[in-house]
């Protein structure tokens, strides 16, 4: 019977996630013996390469750390950078970025939910066959995805590896034409929204339950903090993002080429789910009507959900876009604040030495990033935590309390079972494994 | 008509380059009509050994890869390098700048003997390469035209004129006459001069020109008083690897 069985699993290459990971599962007579994420991405290097290069190169190079998490490697990096070289934004960078952010948010939070989720959930093995049984979803899917790509085409450039957005500002702003332009594609997103929510709404998500401790900024004021903010957790930390190492605690696993994290507890979770726990209350009035509907009230437990998190922050992110190209619009673009800075070979830019913190919520978490510079702008020390490292810990305790409980299934439920367990958490493996620094461990 | 079986592969990386393909919009379904992926992890979990063509991002960072790479050259009928990582190195060939022990230590200390690493080199380095793609990321016109001259069997030859050209062509100012520095004239066209059109400078990820106006480039530095090294520095961003040689000389160098 189940109590004695054996079950070995073993995914190589887990797919229709960022990166490469392999899931172990090994099941002796009915006890649990081994349950492992393994992480086999190659390692790249980067902050090892950061050292030396100007800190005006710094978001080109990190955006390039992930190509689905691009705008928000950028935007982590730039304001690192700001903090380190001592450079306040203006008020309406600050806005044009918090719209980067949420158009980031978006555009990921929709390939996660439509590419790489609900394939599981409609019973197929990926997009494709949907082409067939369900072409009217496919092509809402990879429009919404196009329409996101086009609105960050105008802000930035481009979504994958954003051209316009550096340390300073905008190299390139958008004029009235542009923003109505802007307008006219979110209003084409909330359309499509309305039948996401449906499609979302009739998936049925595992049933499984883990307390464990959520980590997400926070902050004082009404707005749902994304782009800056306090770093805070359901354990009741509150402390300044200059302290993050103080929560993520890194520690080196042989299994796996990017590190683990672990706050109050043994392990934290970090992304829509853990931001919604904490700041549910200050999500648009929209967001939160979708979450009444679908029984989301925190503390939600069950990590299969995050893709229903996913669903109602995207509510929030384009409601509160259209709320920002409105203002915009009615205040007008101050064109004379784009930027030309390169390496800042004319000194456009004040740079005193510094070391400098950005927190910054991207699809997939907390993101930190660290750069310590010198007086010529060049880059001494670079450290970054990215959001799926400091789940990583979390998703192999999700799986040691789950294997036990679903070991009446057989060997290819259980399998799926941990694939979408994994697969929820919507891990960007590629980034996990690029930011390896042990070296402030011991500090 | 039989489909063409394509498959995608990626291995040093940051998979962008696969992004762009998600990023078609609707017209992926026009393409997937004319051909049959048979394998794309990051989207698909069916996965096939039989291909007829290789689309390749990423670059050789471990010995693992250089053996992958040629079991994929083995299978495919055409194989295409994918984006600047695949094409030229990439941002991964800045490790390159640094000894290699060096910077495994920096990043992973005490660990560093879990993580072997090799020099980054560009797939043809390893193996042969009958199409590319170049840029980071890739520019989606460029690699619809690749991918019809593959699938018909056409050769497709990447621009070997600056990045200047075309930037002119789009009328903006010159990053020089703005203060700051560029590596357009000695970078590939083919990307519609697409960082510059958005205010910022071409950074090189298109790879260099064959044939690069060395003393035209001098000039300008001397004109405005640009020290050598700051060209230099900025060219082993992306163009790193240009230096290894070409090499069926791996097994030599474990």
């Amino acid at each position: 019977m189940t109590l004695s069985r054996n079950v070995k699993v073993n995914v190589e290459y887990l797919t229709r996630v960022e990166g490469h990971g392999n899931i172990v599962v090994n099941v002796k007579e009915g006890k649990l013996e081994d349950c492992r994420l393994d992480i086999v991405e190659s390692p790249r290097f980067f902050e090892g390469m950061l050292r030396g290069r100007s800190i005006f190169e710094a978001q080109h190079i990190t955006s390039r750390i992930c190509g689905i998490c691009a705008c928000g490697h950028s935007l982590a990096s730039i304001q690192a950078a700001e903090d380190a070289i001592g450079f306040v934004p203006s008020n309406q960078t600050v806005e044009l970025r918090k719209l980067l952010l949420h158009l980031e948010n978006l555009d990921s939070h929709l390939l996660h939910i439509y590419i790489l989720v609900a394939p599981d959930l409609l019973g197929v093995k990926s997009f494709v066959p949907l082409i067939a049984s369900h072409n009217d979803v496919v092509r809402r899917a990879l429009r919404m995805k196009k329409t996101c790509n086009d609105l960050c085409d105008i802000l930035v450039g481009r979504h994958v590896h954003p051209i316009s957005c550096i340390v300073g500002g905008f190299t390139k702003l958008p004029g009235a034409k542009e923003l109505d332009r802007m307008l006219e594609l979110l209003n084409s997103l909330r359309e499509d929204m309305a039948p996401t929510i449906e499609l979302a709404a009739g998936l049925k998500f595992p049933e499984f339950e883990r307390d464990t401790e959520y980590v997400a900024l926070v902050s004082d004021d009404a707005e749902y903090p994304m782009l800056s903010g306090d770093i805070g957790s359901t354990d009741g930390i509150r402390m300044d993002k200059h302290d993050y190492r103080k929560i993520t605690n890194e520690f080196v696993v042989p299994h796996s080429s990017a590190k683990h994290t672990k706050a109050n507890r043994d392990s934290y979770m970090v992304g829509a789910l853990a931001r919604f726990n904490l700041n549910a209350q200050k999500l648009h009035p929209k967001a939160r009507e979708l979450a009444d509907r679908l029984g989301m009230k925190p503390i939600v437990k069950n990590p299969y959900l995050n893709t229903v998190a996913q669903l109602i922050e995207c509510v929030h992110s384009l409601e509160d876009s259209v709320r920002i190209v409105e203002e915009l619009k009615r205040n007008g673009v101050n064109q004379k604040e784009a930027v030309t800075v390169g390496i800042n070979e004319n000194k456009s830019i004040p740079v005193s030495p510094g070391n400098g913190v950005s927190a910054v919520e991207v699809p997939r978490g907390i993101l930190f990033h660290n750069y310590e510079v010198d007086a010529g702008a060049k880059i001494v020390n670079a450290n970054c935590i990215i959001p799926t490292g400091q789940n990583l810990n979390n998703i192999e305790h999700d799986m040691r309390k789950l294997v036990p409980e679903i070991l009446e299934k057989t060997d290819e439920e259980i399998t799926l079972a941990m694939e979408m367990l994994v697969r929820a958490y919507d891990p960007c493996i590629s980034c996990s494994a690029h930011f390896l620094n042990v070296k402030f461990v011991n500090r | 008509m039989k489909k063409v079986k394509v498959a995608f592969f990626d291995f040093t990386c940051c998979e962008g380059c696969q992004l762009q393909v998600a990023n078609m919009g609707e017209l992926l379904l026009d393409v997937l009509d004319k051909i049959d992926v048979v394998a794309f992890r990051e989207v698909m979990s069916e996965r096939s050994e039989d291909y007829d063509v290789a689309v390749v991002e990423g670059s050789i960072t471990t010995p693992h890869d250089v053996e992958r790479i040629r079991n994929i050259r083995a299978k495919a009928k055409v194989l295409i390098a994918y984006g600047s990582c695949a094409t030229i190195g990439g941002i991964n060939g800045m490790k390159n700048n640094f000894p290699l022990d060096d910077i495994r230590e920096y990043v992973y200390k005490d660990a560093a003997k879990y993580f072997e690493t090799i020099p980054t080199r560009p797939l043809h380095h390893v193996v042969k390469v009958d199409y590319s793609v170049n840029g980071c990321p890739v520019y989606l016109p460029e690699f619809v035209t690749v991918l019809k001259a593959a699938l018909s069997g056409i050769p497709y030859n990447v621009p070997d004129y600056s990045v200047c050209v075309e930037c002119k062509l789009n009328e903006n100012v010159c990053m020089y006459e703005r203060g700051i520095t560029c590596l357009g004239p000695i970078t590939r066209a083919g990307c519609n001069s697409w960082c510059v059109n958005n205010g910022n400078i071409c950074y090189g990820c298109r790879g260099m020109v064959s044939n690069p106006a060395e003393k035209g480039q001098k000039d300008v530095l001397e004109r405005y008083k640009i020290p050598l090294d700051w060209i230099e520095n900025k060219m082993n961003m992306y163009n790193k690897p240009r230096e290894l040689k070409e090499m069926d000389d791996i097994e030599q160098e474990r």
